[in-house]
């Protein structure tokens, strides 16, 4: 099959509307997440990861008229518009357009707050927006996967291309912070009434964060360092809509599937990407499914400390942070970590560090009992 | 109606509502698994659905982890959306419940077809303005071609202000119409 390789990408969260700029926030364990006092979303006072809103709308201005689009089509085409003018190819009748979110505009939904028609909730909407804006020639292929979708994205991309479908493709994720999710995790009492600790024993729950990430993939090799998708799976634990499998079965097999298409060995991963939402059940099913793939020993971090769970965004804009953990050889801490609250060890990165970093793993899981892990190797040409 | 491999095989009155043709059908073709009612509509579809060929040992795979799902449809959740949104929408009477919201997100049939056949196959779900026979004949040969899979189940399980179609086909190396966009589209038309 045909190398295909990652070689643009764009962040628009709270720590800034570029990569560069998010990647210098994060090595200065700057987090995006605030206390907010918001009753149109929440009654009491949450934590969360939140774009401002006039931050947002000053940037767009440079591109388009605000007042036409939605809060999360801002950051998606804010976004992708980024990444469009970093590629090196230009878009044609056999590019895609892969676009992930979990819940879209669903801010729309409630009609008395939104100016919006409550028709632009139905992410086939959302779509033709972004695919008229640029000028795609093909139909957008949303993915709406739970929390795995911004990492599934990556791999949609990448198994359309290597079996000759298109040649390229431009994947772009995003979601908001709403009052349709808060109270929905609240529900699920799954909220942490502090900012999130993934894989601390002090953790108490997930933080939401808003975000929208987007990357270019292609065969061609354009530039001297260059990052190739090696492999990935996406398996299903086959055991609970709600909770993840006790033994991290899914997870597993995904890594296991992603590692045998790469055809490389466990010991040759230097860094992985965990999903760490800071839920007791997930971190605790995630630290078993890396001990069982025996990567107990390799360096891990998750990034919801800096920007909350961004649900379909947050495996695509993770990945992105992984691929500048591999061009900037550094680990980043995975902030929140005070004392490791899972049954069985991993290395979690306590604080920045250099160290070569050739191969990645990002994983995710989600409602559903969805799971995705996809690898990463930087070549040097 | 419910039309198996081109044969009707179920008939209702048409003036029944989704759930109340799904729960007949059921009461009729299954009536052995009681988490079928805290399932919401769509997901009640697709597991009916599904229920109809992962019924049938000799055209599934010796390992169900050759099993890949690969769902689509217009509306994603919406419909249980807007059951979740009329229980925040006012704060007098406000009752948000995990039991809706973890629905909320249409790939959860995906994983109640996966726990009911204990399929830990590929999944995904995709959101398309209509039926997409090109883009699910696409992704389903690309995971066939990277060796993800033998087998893939298909389709498109829609719901949306009490409308609802859903369309389920296996894909295997072994079959009687070949595996092309044109008799996708076919097949979905004449079921």
């Amino acid at each position: 099959m045909r190398s295909v390789f990652i070689t643009a990408d764009n962040i628009v969260s709270p720590l800034g509307f570029t990569s560069v700029k998010n990647i210098a926030q994060i090595a200065q364990e700057q987090t995006g997440i605030a206390l907010h006092s918001d009753i149109a979303m929440s009654a009491s006072p949450f934590y969360a990861s939140i774009i401002k809103n006039d931050t947002l709308e000053q940037a767009f201005r440079q591109i388009d008229d605000e007042a036409r689009f939605t809060k999360l089509e801002k950051m998606m085409l804010l976004s992708l518009q980024d990444t469009i003018s970093k590629a090196s190819f230009s878009i044609t009748n056999k590019t895609a357009l892969v676009i992930s979110t979990t819940k879209g505009n669903i801010d729309v939904l409630h009609s008395e707050k939104s100016v919006f028609s409550p028709d632009r909730a139905y992410l086939p909407v959302l779509g033709n927006k972004i695919k008229t804006f640029f000028g795609f020639k093909n139909d957008p292929i949303i993915v709406s996967n739970a929390c795995v979708s911004g990492i599934l994205a990556v791999a949609v991309a990448k198994r359309l291309i290597q079996s000759n479908f298109y040649d390229n493709a431009f994947v772009v994720s995003g979601d908001i912070v709403s009052e349709f999710t808060l109270s929905g995790f609240n529900a699920f009492q799954a909220i942490s009434n502090a900012p999130c600790q993934p894989f601390s024993k002090n953790r108490k729950g997930i933080t939401i964060g808003e975000a929208a990430a987007s990357v270019a993939i292609t065969t061609e090799k354009e530039t001297n360092e260059v990052v190739e998708i090696i492999g990935d799976g996406s398996c299903n634990d086959a055991n609970h809509i709600s909770g993840p499998s006790r033994n991290g079965e899914g997870l597993y097999k995904s890594i296991q599937s992603a590692i045998k298409e790469a055809d490389i060995q466990t010991e040759n991963i230097d860094y992985i990407s965990a999903h760490g939402t800071a839920t007791l059940y997930n971190d605790e099913m995630e630290a078993i499914a890396v001990n069982r793939a025996n990567l107990g020993n390799t360096p891990i971090n998750s990034l919801k400390g800096y920007y909350g769970h961004t649900l379909g965004a947050s495996g695509l804009l993770e990945t992105i942070v992984g691929l500048h953990t591999m061009k900037n050889n550094t680990l980043y801490t995975s902030i929140g970590i005070d004392e490791l609250g899972v049954s069985e060890p991993i290395n979690i990165i306590k604080s920045k560090q250099s160290k070569d970093v050739n191969t990645f793993l990002k994983t995710a899981s989600g409602f559903g009992g969805c799971n995705t892990a996809v690898l990463f190797k930087k070549h040097n040409i | 109606m419910i039309f198996h491999n081109g044969k009707e095989i179920v008939i209702k009155d048409s003036s029944l509502s989704c759930n109340e043709f799904l729960k007949q059908v059921y009461k009729e073709h299954v009536n052995d698994y009681a988490k079928f009612f805290k399932m919401d509509t769509i997901s009640k579809l697709a597991f009916l659905a599904a229920e109809f060929i992962c019924n049938q040992a000799s055209v599934l795979p010796k390992d169900k982890g050759d099993m890949a799902i690969v769902l689509s449809n217009n509306s994603a959740s919406l419909d249980t959306d807007r059951k979740h949104q009329d229980t925040i929408n006012d704060k007098n009477n406000y009752f948000p419940s995990p039991a809706v919201f973890v629905y909320t997100l249409p790939n959860i049939g995906v994983g109640e077809i996966s726990i009911r056949h204990e399929i830990q196959g590929e999944n995904a779900f995709f959101v398309f303005e209509k039926f997409n026979a090109k883009a699910l004949m696409q992704y389903s040969t690309a995971l066939i071609n990277a060796q993800k899979c033998t087998h893939v189940l298909c389709g498109w399980v829609d719901v949306d202000k009490d409308q609802y179609d859903a369309f389920m086909y296996l894909v295997s190396k072994d079959g009687q119409f070949k595996h092309t966009e044109e008799n996708i589209n076919t097949l979905y038309q004449k079921n």
